[in-house]
């Protein structure tokens, strides 16, 4: 054979982060199931919320008094993330199972084969427009939750201790539980079974731990992803609930196993 | 260059590739052969880094694939049809891909008009059929325009032209000097194709050698006699240097000797004959001869000397050389 060899040109060096965090960026805001997930999140966080707010301040004088000892308006305004984490969650999961079904991953990992750097870019992108699109949520909550309580029930202000935090930290939750979620995908692959898990982890669980024993409940409850987003979003403390800052932690934590789980298993397994 | 040493995959107790060793060249189109369920895929995505293998290794132009500095820039690849998001459309898949290697947003548009998806470029590419989704992929592999090549099964789903538009386009990148390596079942368009071959069955090397050799190889004619009372014939092609098989239904199957030359023969020993007719074996048949012999060969049922085209005995040349 006497062709020679083709060396087209390419640029000095070695493919960079920044082209990955481009290129996850396209493929978040390409498919429509990113704009359905995220406009769910929204309707479903808002409507719980003013639906909470509204029930609380048109029935302030019935509730009893034993209730109104914990009661938190900040945390009743943010209560809508209850319902709306799943949808974050399920858009999660569906940013990496929605390759390994298609077969995207192959192209993907073709294309960038450091597997650890594609899944900390997926996390990086999709964690900053959930962080984003979680705080913007987060403070529409608050203001039109304190707006219905306001004159008819005890409301807060963003000024008062605790209240800021408590609602920057539930936009925090936010893009944490979608990180937890990109991880269990990476873990699990199949969009049906992380949703499945996803579901059985923010919802289920609980439930199952509530038949238990008190002593068990109060112990162990606590550490569930939704009580943690709760307390996060907390102004007055409940009993056996974490403290903001614990709960942060707790949050933290789950991010770290579950992405370090993913990226390991993405390492060690076939494409 | 692609070099592959020892390649081996083991799903559980099955082994899908088995030690495979050899080399792709550039400046031609390598066939990678062998029946479906053999390896192919598997090898090639073991090239890739997308397979770990349990033993041995491949290198693209001397490097692990994991060690490349601009992956798309220097390896494309066809690996199955469709896998992108249905979803999305081709231009933002082809964006996506080339972002991560700083390829410039101009040549997503180049390859698109070179696949011919420019019209469609848009539409959501789950909407495609089998054959955009080919060429959707083979706009991904060339999208960095790479020196080294691999399509897995490029002309599945595509209609009579496309797929020799894909003939073209392959031996138009070797031409250029790029290393094509491109997987096929089908021996007849590996032999319109490809330069070279490695042929696999059950995972190990069967064969590597240039198209044109394993053509004169396979095509090799033989003679079909019957007749009466042919054994006293036999010795007689022998000691003419013919090989002998005798089918089922007592007709000789010879090969080495011209009809004319056996019809002589014939004469001169006064055997009559009532058929002596030139056949030759297609190539298809050649290489289910051949892969059909690996598999044999692997199992523990003996193996039935020569078949009628003598080509299990030109594999087991092959297989020693």
């Amino acid at each position: 054979m006497s062709a020679t060899v083709v060396t087209p040109k390419r640029p000095e060096g070695h493919y960079r982060a920044s082209g990955s965090l481009r290129s996850e960026w396209t493929k978040l805001h390409t498919v429509r199931s990113t704009v359905w997930t995220l406009v769910t999140l929204v309707v479903a966080s808002i409507g719980v919320s003013i639906l909470a707010s509204a029930e609380t301040a048109s029935h302030w004088a019935t509730i009893s008094a034993a209730d109104k000892v914990g009661y938190d308006p900040t945390n009743l305004s943010l209560s809508g993330f209850a319902l709306g984490q799943l949808a974050i969650g399920v858009l999660g999961v569906l940013i990496i199972t929605a390759e390994y079904s298609t077969g995207t991953i192959r192209a993907t990992l073709a294309a960038v084969p450091n597997r650890p750097l594609v899944l900390a870019t997926k996390a990086a992108v999709f964690g900053g427009v959930a962080f984003l699109v979680g705080e913007a949520l987060s403070f529409i909550m608050f203001l039109s939750g304190q707006s219905l309580l306001s004159g008819r029930a005890p409301d807060a202000s963003l000024g008062q201790p605790g209240v800021l935090w408590a609602v920057v930290l539930a936009g925090v939750y936010v893009a944490g539980l979608g990180l937890v979620a990109l991880g269990l995908g990476a873990i699990i692959r199949h969009t049906a079974g992380a949703i499945s898990a996803l579901v059985g982890l923010l919802f289920i669980l609980p439930l199952i731990l509530k038949a238990l024993p008190n002593s068990i409940n109060d112990a162990v409850g606590q550490y569930f992803p939704s009580e943690v987003g709760s307390a996060m979003a907390s102004v007055h403390q409940q009993a056996h609930t974490l403290s903001p800052p614990a709960a942060l932690g707790v949050l933290c934590g789950y991010v770290v196993v579950a992405l370090g789980v993913g990226g390991w298993l993405m390492v060690r397994r076939d494409a | 260059m692609i070099e592959a040493r020892g390649l081996t995959k083991r799903y559980g107790k099955t082994t899908a590739v088995n030690g495979l060793t050899f080399e792709v060249r550039p400046g031609q189109v390598t066939g990678f052969l062998g029946p479906n369920g053999s390896g192919k895929s598997t090898t090639m995505r073991m090239i890739m880094g997308l397979d770990a293998p349990d033993a041995g290794s491949a290198r693209i132009n001397g490097r692990a694939y994991g060690d490349l500095a601009w992956p798309l820039r220097e390896v494309g690849a066809l690996l199955e049809a469709k896998a992108f998001h249905p979803g999305r459309s081709a231009a933002h898949h082809l964006s996506a891909l080339a972002q991560t290697n700083a390829i410039p947003a101009a040549r997503v548009d180049a390859v698109i008009e070179l696949v011919g998806l420019g019209s469609v470029a848009h539409r959501r590419a789950g909407k495609f059929s089998l054959g955009m989704g080919q060429r959707l992929g083979m706009a991904s592999a060339l999208l960095g325009d790479p020196g080294v090549l691999l399509f897995d099964e490029p002309i599945n789903g595509l209609d009579p032209e496309g797929i020799r538009w894909v003939r073209n386009l392959l031996k138009g990148l070797a031409g250029e000097g790029r290393t094509v390596f491109v997987s096929s079942h089908l021996m007849s368009e590996m032999a319109l194709t490809a330069d070279h071959l490695v042929v696999i069955g059950r995972g190990a090397m069967i064969a590597e050698m240039p198209v044109a050799t394993f053509i004169a190889q396979s095509s090799q004619h033989f003679v079909r006699v019957r007749g009466p009372q042919l054994t006293g014939l036999i010795p007689v092609l022998h000691g003419a240097g013919a090989t002998v098989a005798t089918d089922d239904d007592g007709a000789l199957s010879v090969v080495g000797l011209g009809a004319s030359a056996i019809g002589d023969l014939a004469g001169a020993h006064q055997v009559v004959l009532h058929e002596l007719s030139p056949q030759s074996a297609s190539l298809e048949e050649a290489f289910m001869e051949l892969t059909h012999d690996s598999v044999e060969y692997r199992g523990d049922a003996p193996s039935s000397p020569g078949g009628p085209t003598g080509l299990r005995r030109s594999a087991e040349k092959v297989r020693s050389a």
